[in-house]
């Protein structure tokens, strides 16, 4: 079962005189983790937004599960079963770290002891078990992202869309999130990731899209595209890949 | 269950206090304490829960003592039949200017300040239409009869009050403990994250501001029984406004009892100062804002937020 979850279609977005985005277009197969890379200022963010519907496209297409879903409101879109994570964790500051998950559960359970018992195992899932009373405010930036993570995934989406959940993290940190990311995989929650952390992409991800000035650059298995010249001299600059191959050779 | 074993404790006790005396400085003093606390969590559903921090509550006040007011003066309408209309024109005054102003995606100061040109717009227009009295002001007929909710003595009207006022703490109450509620707080805390959990925050915002106002309308509609007198300043004037506000964040804003601790403590600090330095106008104004800064800066959770630390 490889369907297409998720589709973009030429999407474009421009800012004044910035085109922040210019005819992105790529796909997410279902029940897989598709990573969309790319350097900073790249576009990749100002995309999620406006597949969360978050920010309007000036041009181009969403379709979800087969359906037009340019321009709906992000509540919509969250009912219909798509989920993100902010870059910068958004948490109910205020509220336990319980009631921060239990917001999401809410959306399928109605009754407040059934949304706090949902929330409790998510926070389990996520690592978060420990933590259920402890303030959102008083959590570390690993603890921060897992919150973001956990309220992504309280109201059940199919799509779970991940905005650098790695970043800011230590090795280890990665190292503990990778699986709990694998696990949300394996029971069958399609995952785009957009991922600065290139170790977790490599081995997380199996689907790349790269991201560069907005446009769509390569798309590949990950070790295809560790590889591609377009991409290295994306991040690296002109002439990047050319010199990589050089000083290879000479040594 | 326990909660709501405490608004009845709470509201038990007070309803014993005409039982011990029948003095009417107490029980006016109270009542208007409790009218107080019922506007006041009327703006705390709203500005507690919600993080909306409206600056106009008096629009609602006034239209619901104004509506019944003069439904009964030029209409005959029944007082009963006056409150239950005079609740829903203050509810449908919470629901347009909120439909207006979250529409427009107004935020912070700035929705404060367009409730505020609400209320004041309609103070204006209260103070000129014919309808209103303009001027000379609206008299409710005095027929002392529970039918017509007039009353010889304090006490029924004490009674009342607390009964609307416990109307009020229940519905708190059950705010905290039901998703509604949760969404609301979710829309204060962080309106983006609200949204991506799936909350249609337009809508509960404005069902919020209709709850809001209707409480406050129900606080309206007993002061034009009570005091059987309005004119634009009393239902329009920012004097309500700035009481409905007061209470909850002096006693806590967000909590259930916040309105009503703050009520206590901010009449009981207006009788205070008028006994001790005069009826200098404007004066009990500058202690409450004195009170305000003390509040906001050393317990920004209230009374209600200290007692709660303590314990």
């Amino acid at each position: 079962m490889s369907g297409e979850m998720l589709r973009v279609e030429n999407v474009s977005r421009r800012f004044g005189g910035l085109l922040a985005v210019d005819q992105a277009a790529f796909f997410a197969e279902q029940g897989r983790i598709t990573a969309l890379i790319g350097p900073n200022g790249a576009g990749k963010t100002t995309l999620f937004a406006i597949i969360t519907g978050f920010l309007s496209a000036t041009a181009g297409r969403v379709f979800f599960e087969g359906a037009d879903i340019t321009g709906l409101a992000p509540h919509l879109l969250a009912r219909r079963g798509i989920a993100r994570t902010f870059q910068i964790t958004q948490p109910f500051a205020g509220l336990t770290v319980a009631e921060n998950i239990a917001v999401g559960s809410y959306l399928h359970h109605a009754r407040r002891a059934d949304a706090l018992s949902a929330a409790e195992k998510v926070a389990h899932e996520v690592g978060l078990g420990s933590m259920l009373g402890r303030r959102a405010s008083d959590l570390t930036v690993a603890g921060r992202k897992r919150l973001e993570l956990a309220r992504a995934l309280a109201i059940e989406p199919k799509l779970l869309l991940l905005d650098e959940v790695l970043a800011g993290l230590n090795p280890s940190e990665v190292r503990d999130m990778v699986p709990v990311i694998q696990t949300i995989r394996a029971r069958g929650i399609t995952i785009v990731m957009i991922e600065h952390v290139m170790q977790a992409v490599m081995s997380l991800a199996e689907q790349v899209f790269v991201l560069a000035e907005g446009r769509i650059i390569a798309m590949g298995p990950p070790d295809a595209i560790a590889a591609d010249a377009r991409v290295i001299e994306a991040y690296l600059g002109h002439g990047a890949a050319a010199r990589m191959r050089g000083s290879a050779a000479h040594g | 269950m326990r909660s709501y074993g405490i608004i009845a404790l709470v509201v038990a006790l007070l309803a014993c206090v005409p039982l011990v005396t029948s003095s009417n400085v107490v029980l006016n003093f109270l009542v208007v304490a409790l009218l107080i606390a019922l506007v006041g969590q009327g703006w705390n559903v709203l500005g507690g829960y919600g993080g909306q921090y409206s600056f106009g509550h008096a629009a609602f006040f006034g239209t619901a003592a104004y509506t019944t007011g003069i439904l009964q003066l030029h209409y005959g309408v029944n007082a009963w039949a006056g409150l239950v209309i005079g609740i829903a024109a203050g509810a449908l005054v919470g629901a347009i200017t909120g439909a207006l102003s979250f529409r427009s995606g107004l935020r912070g100061s700035y929705f404060a300040l367009v409730t505020l040109a609400f209320a004041e717009v309609l103070r204006i227009i209260a103070s000129v239409a014919p309808i209103t009295g303009a001027g000379v002001g609206t008299l409710v007929k005095l027929d002392l009869r529970w039918e017509a909710f007039q009353f010889q003595s304090r006490a029924p009207f004490y009674w009342i009050i607390l009964a609307f006022v416990a109307v009020s703490l229940v519905i708190a109450q059950r705010l905290e403990r039901s998703r509604f509620g949760a969404y609301l707080v979710a829309i204060r805390e962080n309106e983006d994250a609200a949204k991506a959990a799936g909350i249609d925050v337009f809508r509960v915002k404005l069902a919020a501001m209709t709850l809001s106002a209707a409480i406050t309308a129900a606080g309206g509609c007993f002061y034009a029984q009570y005091f059987l007198f309005l004119d634009a300043g009393i239902a329009y004037g920012p004097w309500i406004s700035v009481d409905a506000l007061l209470a909850p964040i002096i006693g806590g804003i967000g909590t259930v009892f916040g309105p009503l601790l703050g009520a206590l403590v901010v009449k009981t600090l207006g009788e205070v100062t008028k006994h001790l330095i005069g009826d200098a106008p404007g004066l009990d104004l500058v202690i409450f804002g004195c009170v305000l800064i003390l509040v906001v800066a050393f317990a920004p959770r209230g009374i209600a937020g200290l007692l709660r630390r303590r314990t």
